[in-house]
């Protein structure tokens, strides 16, 4: 497997919203954790060392440009 | 404050009355590492000089946790046997979040080994059985009080100055094994720098000695409700003796903590009002996970807590140091019986420096767990043990220590290739995997006591077709040493006609798929092991 980077997520904005109900009203340290947990809820639903370790490098070069 | 030990004091012996003396190998440092590396050496007939600074074994309970290799390897030296009567023995851990438990391992699920996965036991007791073995041998020169002062490094060897209550001597030294810990007086004056981390936490270790219910298991808590926000270990010991360990944080003040009244105050926390203890030894520690870059110069070697340091989480700081000495000292003695050239010795870097970045390594991801660097660091180990409740997939990501194991000397260049092909089993470079044997005459035993103990090389195999000049073959067969169970046979991965060879210091050199193990292929991977051009 190989990390996806197409669109893949049936209903992008009900994804959105779902993720932005589960922040409001959590103050900032909650809210890291809550997206702390969700990742690695998702990490491991991947299960995949390689596409983890490409994701992760993915995450930080997308902070790179410009 | 101890009330179940008290040290011995060893006779500081005079000078030479010539203030210059000669020694082929000089150990640097009494403790765990120079003491085993002594004995190590007088098992295979090396006399050496042993200087340490002071009179005594190790005050205060120190490195209690000994890993089932380490246990191994004192088996090969005599004194496993004490190990297990006098220790306490454990093979689980447990792992609790606030008031509940979040993981439990088992290191030892398997049965056919002659060492539990760790016994604990305080430093004092391994250190005076060493001492009592190392007299015993007769060729080591215990020096108490011999402190050393400086070192002058040469390519054959090195000149040692020593100071005692008599006087100083300057001591000529072939060989040099610098086990003379974290705070090495020969590292500095070689001026080689460490490289690595330093964490900004505090910890408080109380022993205590009380009778308590608790089991034989180690068990950690992170932020428990006796001591909110921080983590606590404990550990059982010999004595009715238990260790305690609680992380106090960065801004904790050292000499503070270690006031008894307010150690009793932490410890009455968490074991509540109703049970009687009194404390035995109090230390506040921080530590460094760090190492040389080179273990090995010239004639000069570095051991233990004097090359390389680790978190205690984990075991692996005086476990790491004793497979040092395991390693380094069938090398020296085989140099030093001129049956491997110089070369031989340059693989202990090549196999220890692996090992030390593996336990490196593990200490560390341990200790970033424990001891959150930042934020986002704290939220993760937060996430982590809110998962662990639920969620299984979540509990391996619980580190509060990754328990000390034998490295795989992997790239060893004292390694051969397999002989054929081998889909199983334990490869070359591998530590020697122990199975219950029964002898000809009907003896129960172990196989690793059949390893190493001659010093040699041994071959192990199931036919006598399969045998090479100067090494002992132990042949595994019903009407020799039978492997009853088939636990040797499955753990190496041998099939009928297989040979593995080891090392003295039970690692596995080469194996050989049935008609591979000719005369010419064994002696070619013995020369390999032996530093010499295969």
């Amino acid at each position: 497997m190989t990390l996806h980077t197409a669109p893949r997520i049936p209903d992008p904005d009900a994804f959105y919203e779902a993720l932005m109900e589960a922040h409001r009203a959590l103050p900032a340290e909650e809210s890291r954790r809550l997206d702390a947990r969700l990742v690695l809820l998702l990490a491991n639903q991947i299960g995949d060392q390689a596409v983890l370790m490409a994701a992760i490098a993915a995450a930080r070069a997308a902070a790179d440009r410009p | 404050m101890p009330s179940t030990y008290v040290n011995p004091r060893y006779a500081a012996p005079p000078p030479p009355a010539s203030g210059r003396e000669e020694a082929a190998v000089v150990i640097a440092g009494g403790g765990l590492v120079g003491l085993t590396a002594a004995l190590d050496l007088a098992r295979r007939g090396v006399r050496s000089v042993l200087l340490y600074e002071d009179d005594t074994v190790s005050h205060g309970s120190r490195a209690i946790c000994f890993a089932k290799r380490t246990l191994e390897i004192y088996g090969r030296l005599g004194l496993g046997a004490k190990f297990l009567a006098k220790g306490v023995t454990w093979n689980t851990g447990r792992v609790y979040h606030q008031d509940r438990e979040a993981y439990a391992f088992d290191l030892l699920p398997e049965e056919g080994h002659a060492y539990p996965a760790f016994v604990n036991l305080q430093q004092y007791y391994a250190e005076e059985w060493l001492v009592e073995a190392c007299a015993a041998t007769g060729l080591v020169d215990l020096r108490w009080k011999h402190r050393i002062t400086g070192v002058a490094p040469r390519a054959d060897g090195a000149t040692l100055t020593v100071e005692t209550a008599q006087g100083r001597y300057a001591l000529d030294a072939q060989w040099v094994l610098a086990a003379d810990g974290a705070r090495s007086t020969i590292r500095e004056a070689m001026a080689l720098p460490f490289l690595g981390q330093v964490f900004r936490d505090r910890f408080l270790i109380a022993d205590v000695v009380m009778h308590a219910p608790f089991p034989a298991e180690r068990r950690f808590w992170f932020d428990p409700p006796f001591h909110p926000g921080q983590s606590v270990l404990l550990h059982k010991q010999p004595d009715d003796v238990w260790r305690i360990d609680f992380q106090l944080g960065w801004d904790a003040d050292p000499e503070a903590e270690k006031d008894p009244a307010r150690v009793e105050a932490r410890v009455r926390q968490m074991l509540g009002p109703d049970m009687p203890f009194s404390l035995e030894w109090v230390s506040v520690y921080t530590f460094r996970c760090r190492r040389i870059e080179t273990f090995r110069h010239g004639r000069v070697f570095f051991l233990g807590d004097s090359a390389h340091q680790v978190s205690p989480f984990g075991a692996r700081g005086g476990n790491g140091g004793v497979q040092d000495a395991d390693n380094l000292c069938w090398k020296l003695a085989a140099v030093l019986e001129g049956r491997a050239p110089d070369a031989l010795l340059d693989s202990y870097d090549a196999e220890r420096i692996p090992a030390a970045d593996e336990n490196i390594m593990n200490s560390t991801r341990s200790t970033d767990f424990i001891t959150p660097k930042n934020d986002a660091a704290r939220a993760y180990r937060d996430a982590v043990m809110d998962l662990s409740a639920s969620y299984a997939f979540a509990r391996p990501l619980v580190n509060s220590g990754r328990l000390s194991r034998p490295a795989l000397l992997r790239d060893s260049p004292l390694s051969s290739p397999d002989a054929g092909a081998w889909d199983g089993g334990l490869p070359a470079g591998a530590p020697a995997a122990d199975a219950p044997v029964i002898d000809a005459a009907g003896r129960a035993g172990w196989l690793l006591e059949r390893i190493g103990a001659d010093g040699g090389f041994t071959l192990l195999a199931d036919t006598a077709q399969v045998e090479a000049p100067g090494i002992a073959t132990l042949r595994l067969a019903p009407d020799a040493l039978q492997d009853h169970s088939g636990l040797a046979a499955a753990r190496y991965g041998m099939r009928p006609g297989d040979a593995v060879l080891l090392r003295p210091d039970q690692h596995i050199a080469a194996r050989f798929r049935a008609g591979t193990a000719t005369q010419a292929a064994i002696a070619a991977a013995h020369r390999r092991a032996l530093g010499l051009a295969a």
